[in-house]
């Protein structure tokens, strides 16, 4: 329990570290723009980082697996076929035609909308198994991948170059009005999940358990596929998709953090992603001079880490 | 419908296919052709049915061999990161000897093929519960993981897009002289049917095979050795065929049972017979343009997995 | 009392359960016998709210179990399964906590504390109480479960063939908590049992399903003899009395 809390306070020591270089590093030029710029992008980064965290803690535990995250259901490829589809229609009037805020309430619209089709799909036919649903959401996202790689294709290249800047993630085209949005989305999810926090220690025991326990399992269940839909396309609207962060930051908190208890683990996610984050963000401008982009590298480090994590399990 | 009935419809599915196009050549043409009908019935016509014909064969196949030996009804070329791990062979191939011929970038997707395919199984092998739908989840995953190192890469050479463009299978572009080594996956069509009887047995499990005195590990290896050398020669040839090597063995499994012996003609003629039509279809869609095959079979595929997979529970 | 009335369950085309009936008296110890796919875990899934039935009601006190708030139904009845997957690192003692919850929603108080207290002495779980769940034999994780439930201080407890894969001391071990739970504590056990022995030691009734419907429904002693049980299960049974216990012999 004490070392448990020694392990926060040294994660929440080093965030704020790393928020404190992520400032300061190379201030060069105009001091208050350059810092108003990082002040932007940090909040984006620790909103994305949080929204993600919980997310894919939360998404682990109702389906009783260490090796999924909510971002595979579908979302990103929901994302990626909008993006492709609206710079194919309006090519390079895009962004005369739909503005950022527009793009990111359309985006954020269509990922949910998608969502609620297919629990709908999924759970009215009583068939109210998480893996099921997954590999519903997975097959259309393979589908709508192919249908957007397609688009694609006819694109121009200058007109690639558009949609390629939607479809890799990136910190670095942030702006108070969506900030905003996405922190007062985060924030009403958040106050939603309190109350039903309590449960997931229960969930995590599994349906008949939960149940045996009194849990209105699908009920409970239906609450938090919600908030994780809303935190999964609001932070793939912000910045575009980040397929296996979830993976890889949920992975490290479980190394870590040897504890069943979701009052420390969920905390400890957040805060090991606003660490992974902030420091993937930093190593992308610094180290790789922008040659790479945030999603790109973390999908590298943690499709690599996820891969060695299904390989070195004894079992899955 | 016997086997004979699916090889008459073969051959005239295969003529309607060879006759639709942008240039006018009707039947009789054949037996009089111009020189430019003759050109374009060499160089394009004939040699896209052809390769149509030995994709279709080559990839449903693969998919019932994948099926059999991860004993997993929905695990195919797609399912599995097979598709995946031969687009990341091509693209490094590409970016580190851009000098290769088509036969040394076949080469090194299959090397890639191959190695995938035994990291799958050895996944697999681990799985607790061996549940069919979690197995082709992982291994959809998988795929995903070769697919964000082959972006990594690709974005930093600045060839998303044509990375992209080999994601959508697409016939189109075949003529003579840039297809042929498609012939290589009819050798390992012919030792799969060769090998159909044991890996029936290999489909019932390691323990089950030993008992009947069967070599599990070498069947294992040269199952996955067919499919590797198909995969990668369609790949590199046509482009990326999702859902197919899925939905084809699945729908003959429904009707004809799991006995590979029997069914294997069948899979095999309903696999290039499937690809046909849909080449067909996306040919006259949009005529004169066409819309990749591998967009119409993904759709027509995925919509195809989406049923089976409600149908079975 | 349980009232089961006119419960029907099936999956696709198959009828698992056609209109059953029964009524399952408080206080006493009742095995449901069967062979298999006869629709024993079926009903007593449905009994729990695990399952939903097609059609049918169950009664718990006269009271429809879908008119209880699931929270309250847990103060009343619990369910344990026979395969109980678990890959978290919980210890012994904090799965028995979490028997607590419908009283307490997550937050132990001490009236709560001393319920887990109790429990866990009840089962003899004191010298690994502090051990992972991981750690433990078949036996002692069974019991681990079985805890948990002796903590939900429930009137009624359900339990899906809880002698699966235990050897005979345990198993032995497990029968004699549950009856001890019954004769001591006046709780009512239901179980689906397979082994025809062990019911007929320890139950006081029995219900014999076959063919979706209740085949017989008695006390113990006038279940276990030849004619009920060669209906039951289609076989020959012999029936020995060794110190005035029925043991059946059908090898």
């Amino acid at each position: 329990m004490k070392k448990n809390s020694r392990r926060i306070a040294l994660l929440v020591t080093l965030t704020l570290l790393l928020v404190a270089v992520f400032f300061l590093y190379d201030l060069t030029g105009n001091r208050e723009y350059v810092l108003e710029r990082r002040a932007y992008k940090v909040a984006a980064l620790l909103l994305v980082a949080g929204s993600i965290g919980y997310s894919s803690l939360v998404f682990q535990t109702l389906t009783g697996n260490r090796i999924l995250t909510p971002a595979i259901m579908g979302f990103e490829a929901v994302y990626l076929l909008f993006q492709t589809v609206i710079v194919f229609i309006y090519g390079d009037k895009t962004f005369r035609v739909l503005t950022e805020s527009a793009n990111f309430g359309w985006s954020v619209l269509m990922m949910l909308g998608f969502a609620v089709l297919i629990y709908l799909f999924v759970f009215r036919r009583e068939k109210n198994n998480m893996y099921f649903l997954l590999l519903t959401g997975l097959i259309l996202g393979t589908l709508f991948t192919t249908l957007s790689s397609f688009v694609q294709m006819l694109l121009d290249p200058n007109e690639f170059s558009l949609a390629e800047a939607r479809i890799f993630a990136s910190f670095n085209r942030m702006n108070t009005a969506l900030l905003g949005y996405a922190a007062g989305a985060g924030a009403l999810m958040l106050i939603l999940a309190w109350h039903y926090h309590k449960y997931l220690d229960v969930l995590a025991l599994g349906r008949e358990q939960a149940i045996n326990l009194g849990v209105n399992y699908k009920g409970v269940t239906l609450v938090f596929l919600f908030i994780i839909s809303v935190l999964v396309s609001v932070s793939t609207a912000l910045v575009g998709p980040i397929t296996f962060f979830g993976i890889l930051v949920t992975n490290l908190t479980y190394e870590l953090f040897k504890t069943h208890r979701h009052s420390v683990l969920l905390p400890a996610c957040a805060l090991i992603s606003s660490i992974t984050l902030v420091a993937g963000q930093f190593l992308v401008e610094h180290l790789f001079n922008m040659t790479t982009t945030i999603s790109i590298l973390i999908n590298f480090i943690g499709g690599v880490y996820f891969l060695y994590i299904l390989l070195k399990a004894k079992k899955l | 419908m016997r086997i004979a009935g699916y090889l008459t419809l073969l051959i005239l599915v295969a003529c309607v296919s060879v006759f639709i196009g942008v240039k006018d050549i009707s039947v009789w043409d054949i037996f009089n052709p111009d020189e430019e009908q003759a050109l374009i019935l060499t160089v394009s016509r004939i040699p896209r049915t052809l390769s149509l014909i030995l994709a279709g064969i080559g990839l449903s196949i693969s998919g019932l061999i994948l099926q059999q030996i991860t004993q997993n009804k929905f695990v195919s070329p797609t399912t599995a990161g097979t598709l995946d791990a031969a687009k990341l062979g091509l693209l490094i191939a590409f970016l580190w000897i851009p000098q290769a011929g088509l036969f040394n970038r076949a080469l090194l997707a299959f090397v890639f093929t191959f190695a995938a395919s035994l990291v799958f199984l050895n996944i697999t092998d681990r799985i607790r519960h061996r549940n069919i739908i979690f197995v082709p989840l992982v291994g959809i995953l998988f795929g995903n993981i070769l697919s964000s190192v082959s972006s990594f890469f690709a974005y930093r050479n600045n060839i998303v897009q044509n990375v992209n463009a080999w994601l959508v299978g697409d016939f189109s572009s075949v003529l003579k002289g840039n297809y042929e080594v498609l012939f290589l996956s009819v050798p390992a069509i012919f030792i799969t049917y060769l090998y159909a009887n044991k890996f029936t047995v290999v489909g019932m499990g390691e323990a089950f095979s030993r008992n009947l005195g069967l070599n599990y590990r070498q069947v294992v290896n040269i199952g996955l050795f067919c499919v590797s050398v198909t995969v990668s020669v369609v790949v590199i040839t046509v482009g990326a065929i999702p859902f197919l090597g899925l939905v084809v063995p699945n729908i003959i499994s429904l009707m004809y049972g799991d006995n590979l012996r029997k069914t294997l003609p069948y899979t095999a003629l309903f696999g290039a017979l499937f690809l046909l039509v849909c080449d067909i279809a996306g040919r006259l869609i949009l005529f004169p343009f066409e819309v990749p095959i591998g967009v119409v079979v993904g759709v027509v595929g995925g919509v195809l997995f989406l049923i089976l997979l409600f149908r079975r529970r | 009392m349980i009232e089961v009335k006119d419960i029907s369950r099936s999956y696709g085309e198959k009828i698992i359960l056609d209109e059953v009936s029964v009524s399952l008296p408080k206080g006493k110890v009742t095995s449901l016998i069967g062979s298999n796919g006869a629709g024993k875990s079926t009903l007593l899934s449905i009994i729990s709210r695990l399952l939903k039935q097609n059609g049918g009601t169950v009664l718990l006190d006269s009271r429809d179990i879908d008119d209880y708030k699931t929270r309250i139904l847990a103060q009343h009845l619990s369910i344990l399964k026979q395969a109980n997957p678990l890959d978290l690192k919980l210890t012994v003692r904090e799965l028995v906590s979490f028997g607590r919850f419908p009283y307490s929603q997550g937050r132990l108080t001490p009236v709560d504390e001393e319920h887990v207290d109790r429990a866990i002495r009840y089962l003899n779980l004191q010298d690994i109480a502090g051990q992972y769940m991981d750690e433990l034999s078949g036996g002692q994780k069974q019991r681990a479960f079985l805890a948990m439930v002796v903590a939900q201080d429930t009137d009624y407890i359900l339990l899906d063939e809880p002698l699966n894969n235990l050897d005979m001391k345990h198993a032995v071990q497990i029968m004699k908590t549950l009856r001890k739970l019954c004769d001591e504590k006046g709780k009512t056990i239901v179980m689906v049992i397979h082994d025809i022995n062990f019911a007929s030691q320890y139950s006081d009734f029995i219900v014999a399903l076959k063919d979706s419907r209740v085949a017989f429904f008695d006390t113990a002693e006038r279940v276990i003899v030849p004619e009920v049980l060669q209906k039951v299960f289609d076989m020959e049974f012999k029936i020995v009395e060794t110190e005035g216990k029925k043991i059946c012999n059908y090898y």
